[in-house]
């Protein structure tokens, strides 16, 4: 075989790549557009892949804002014997005067608009596919995810599922609430044909899911740079593995339900159909089948930035780093058999025993992630700095939605509070609470990596502190209307909630000047933040320690190798840093225990 | 990826073809950590395939265990003759894309052509039998899913949801037949270009594998649908 030509050789010394930062314009202004649209490199598609998830977040918000509106004065209907006129108050998407039947519907439309783009098109490929593309191969000092066009396909095919969902809302929208539950979605709005278009569009998306996880998984298992076993990996990375394991096993299932689903409206195969002995309440299962394991998808790469945070911005070894590595892993497997509680109310006792039992077991892990984040912070120094403000608002919002999950897990307390607000707030808690949050630190604690720049401290806070006060006025209240009892997805209510959703809806607004004083602090970045260096945090993980801000189109100069644990601030001095500009921290006095 | 043409320049300098001079991608070490990346990768993928129809076999137990009379009695209308036809149809074809796999292997690039056409046949076989012998005839008949039902002799009121049950089924089947179908096209035109050879047979095998696949839940299929007693 001597005489075949090989490429031996050529990693020791990376031939004539470009040295330009992997945002450097190739050419004139279509050129430049043509590179983005068919390029491989990770890097770009993560970003283009955050830029669409933002854009898709600011469409659902702006749905959210009028839900919010909406639910600000209760809906009246006043008829006058005088003068024989029906008169309708407060309701914001009244068409027609004299019934509020019509601006329900809007209504219905309206949230599950919103439900289906956070869910589908904003969390669930938030934080893998932007942060994560970016960042992965980088993390393990690769040059980029093991199947790059691959990639690329999956980054089309969300593009292409978005623009179906969004049609098809454009068309009119869908009343079937995010969860697509049978006979809404098999028998409203008969004869058109937007439901199945809605429908198809998060199928569709399951594909994009699937390709991005099964890339991952193979990254991570396949390019890890030299000398980085699997317990050198950072923190982040191990999130992410869990969360593409769960992609690629639970999304399959949701593809044939959903598939099914289309048959059913379309052929009416009868499978969820009553009248021919199929059955509604099986629907559900598949559904939350997929749909639990997926809230993990939604709250583990959270979990994973929260880990990077915590460390970096304490400088501080992770407490307990197997345990948080694990912990991804159990979460990832308990995920799979606890559907069940989504549906205490409609399966049958024993059951809703079992599901409630093995509910409980999930706290377990993500409690020992809370309590290793609390142990790295103790003893740390701590910097306040934003992205360190995100960190712990996830500490503490995230702390109270998985508590209201156990309320939500025991039997006799759900039959209460099961479709209530009580539940909306769970959910906002710890999707927007934590996912969102850490998703928000994540973006602040990367921007220098992503785009050259730093950003500004203070309107850095500001937006914290806004989205953090914005968020708690918005969702606590409805803890406590839930508890009263006010049921979710209704457009009017009983005068006794009127407070909380006036309240819940002030805070919406703060909630909306905090995203707005972010996004100007983002511009203000690309125009004219300071230029970043390429350690500006002190870290120890790869894409600090090995690579430019931005990197360049092939990452690294040279392969690299990896010499130290990615939390060893003890022991190691950052590398790209300036010297004395991250002391080591002071010898522990002789006796001390170290950890 | 970059660096093919230079691959190809030189293959033509030599005489020797793509197969055998491809390198990697250049994020791989080398071929064999591409290889073992992409195994990896259409095993996974795989996996994704078997949890799919697993979802499927779930909801076909389920409604089997309520309606036991509405499957025995929609099963005796299904001719199993064409079903075990289509078995041995589809079993031969497996035959011919392992031996497609080895050809690759061994560089025998007619053979490889050769099987690789016959797969495609066999699937090709496969929809001609199932669309004129089975689909056609039951379409006519009225025996057809749900709220379509219109067959007259039936004996369980539940029978409309046996028939949606077996076009869903055999039609998600029928659909990733039709697909590998495409892939078995896709790979006879990068044979012909002689793309594959013993150091570079990825695609071969990861279809191959794939239609294994496919070839395994229709031998589930088969059982559950047309041998129900
Ligand atoms: C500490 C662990 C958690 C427990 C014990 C828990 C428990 C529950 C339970 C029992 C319900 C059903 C309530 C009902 O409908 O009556 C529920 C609903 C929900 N949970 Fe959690 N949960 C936990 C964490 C999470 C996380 C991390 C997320 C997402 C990031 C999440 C997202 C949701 C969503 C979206 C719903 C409502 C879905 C709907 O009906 O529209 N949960 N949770
Ligand atoms: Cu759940």
């Amino acid at each position: 075989m001597a005489s075949i030509p090989t490429k031996a050789g050529s990693h020791a010394h990376d031939h004539g790549h470009d040295d330009h930062s992997y945002l450097h314009p190739k050419g004139g202004f279509i050129a430049t557009i043509w590179d983005w649209a068919s390029t491989v490199d990770h890097k770009k598609i993560g970003m283009m892949y955050l830029v669409a998830v933002l854009f898709m977040f600011f469409l659902g918000g702006v749905a959210a804002l009028a839900v919010r509106l909406e639910l600000m004065e209760p809906t009246r209907v006043i008829e006058n014997q005088a003068t024989k006129t029906v008169q309708v108050t407060g309701q914001l998407f009244n068409t027609n005067p004299g019934s509020i039947a019509e601006g329900n519907v809007i209504y219905n439309r309206v949230f599950t608009l919103h439900g289906l783009i956070m869910v589908f098109l904003v969390i669930v490929p938030s934080i893998p596919a932007s942060l994560g593309n970016f960042l992965l191969p980088l993390m393990l000092g690769a040059k980029d995810v093991a199947f790059p066009k691959l990639n690329l396909l999956s980054w089309y095919i969300y593009l292409f599922g978005s623009l179906m969902a969004v049609s098809s809302a454009l068309a009119g929208g869908v009343d079937t609430g995010w969860t697509f539950y049978t006979p809404y979605s098999t028998m409203t709005d008969e004869g058109h044909w937007r439901v199945v278009m809605m429908i198809g569009s998060a199928f569709i998306l399951g594909f994009s899911s699937i390709l991005t996880g099964l890339n991952f998984v193979v990254t991570v298992h396949k390019l890890r740079a030299p000398g980085m076993g699997w317990f050198d990996m950072p923190l982040f990375v191990w999130g992410i593995y869990g969360t593409a394991i769960i992609q690629v096993l639970a999304t399959p299932v949701i593809g044939i339900t959903l598939l099914l689903l289309i048959f059913e409206r379309l052929f009416h195969i009868g499978i969820f159909d009553p009248r021919i002995g199929g059955d509604p309440v099986l629907f559900q299962h598949f559904f939350w089948f997929y749909s639990h394991p997926v809230v993990y998808v939604m709250i583990l790469p959270g979990m994973a930035i929260m880990s990077e945070l915590i460390a970096v911005h304490a400088r501080k070894k992770v407490f307990g780093y197997r345990a948080v590595a694990f912990s991804s892993l159990a979460i990832a497997g308990i995920s799979f058999v606890v559907w069940g509680h989504h549906m205490f109310t409609s399966e049958g006792e024993l059951a809703a025993t079992i599901f409630s039992a093995l509910t409980y077991l999930v706290a377990i892990p993500s409690a020992v992630k809370v309590f290793n984040w609390i142990a790295t912070l103790y003893g740390g120094s701590i910097k306040l700095n934003t992205t360190m403000l995100y960190a712990l608002g996830f500490l503490f919002l995230f702390s109270i939605g998985g508590l209201t999950g156990l309320f939500l897990g025991s039997l006799s307390t759900d039959l209460h509070l099961h479709d209530t607000y009580f539940v909306v707030a769970h959910f906002h808690y710890v999707m927007m609470g934590s996912t969102i949050i850490a998703f928000m630190g994540g973006i602040h604690h990367w921007w220098p990596k992503m785009t050259g720049k730093m950003f500004n401290e203070l309107w850095g806070s500001i937006g914290f502190w806004l989205v953090f006060i914005g968020f708690n006025v918005t969702f606590f209240p409805q803890f406590i209307m839930g508890s009263h009892g006010m049921p979710r997805r209704y457009a009017s209510y009983i005068d006794e909630f009127t407070i909380y959703h006036v309240i819940s809806t002030y805070g919406s607004w703060i909630l909306l000047a905090g995203f707005i004083v972010h996004l100007f602090n983002f511009v203000h970045s690309l125009v004219a933040g300071a230029k970043a260096p390429p350690n500006p945090w002190g870290a120890l993980t790869l894409e600090w320690t090995d690579a430019a801000s931005p990197p360049i189109t092939h990452n690294f100069h040279h392969e690299p190798i990896v010499t130290h644990g990615p939390y060893d601030y003890d022991d190691v001095v950052p590398p790209q840093t300036k010297p004395g500009e991250f002391p080591l921290p002071p010898p522990l006095p002789a006796g001390s225990a170290k950890h | 990826m970059s660096t093919l043409p230079a691959d190809k320049d030189l293959a033509s300098l030599q005489g020797l073809s793509y197969a055998e001079t491809y390198h990697a991608a250049e994020h791989f070490r080398d071929r064999d950590h591409e290889f073992d990346a992409v195994k990896m990768g259409v095993w996974l993928f795989l996996s994704t395939e078997i949890l799919l129809f697993s979802g499927l076999f779930v909801f076909y137990a389920v409604m089997r265990m309520l309606y036991p009379e509405a499957f025995i009695h929609g099963s005796s209308l299904l001719d199993w003759r064409w079903g075990l036809i289509n078995t041995v149809v589809l079993l031969l074809s497996s035959f011919t894309v392992a031996a497609a796999v080895r050809d690759a292997q061994l560089g025998r690039q007619f053979w490889l052509k050769v099987n690789i056409a016959l797969t495609f046949l066999f699937g090709l076989a496969f929809l001609a039998i199932k669309f004129v012998f089975e689909y056609y005839p039951k379409w006519q008949e009225g025996k057809l899913p749900g709220m379509f039902y219109s067959y007259p002799n039936w004996e369980s009121p539940y029978e409309p949801l046996w028939w949606g049950l077996y076009w869903g089924a055999t039609g998600v089947h029928a659909s990733h037949v039709i697909i590998g179908m495409g892939l078995f096209a896709w790979l006879y035109i990068r044979a012909q270009k002689g793309h594959f050879g013993p150091r570079h047979y990825n695609a071969v095998e990861g279809v191959g594998l794939y239609w294994h696949i496919v070839d395994i839940v229709w031998i589930f299929l088969f059982p559950m649908l047309y041998l129900i007693h």
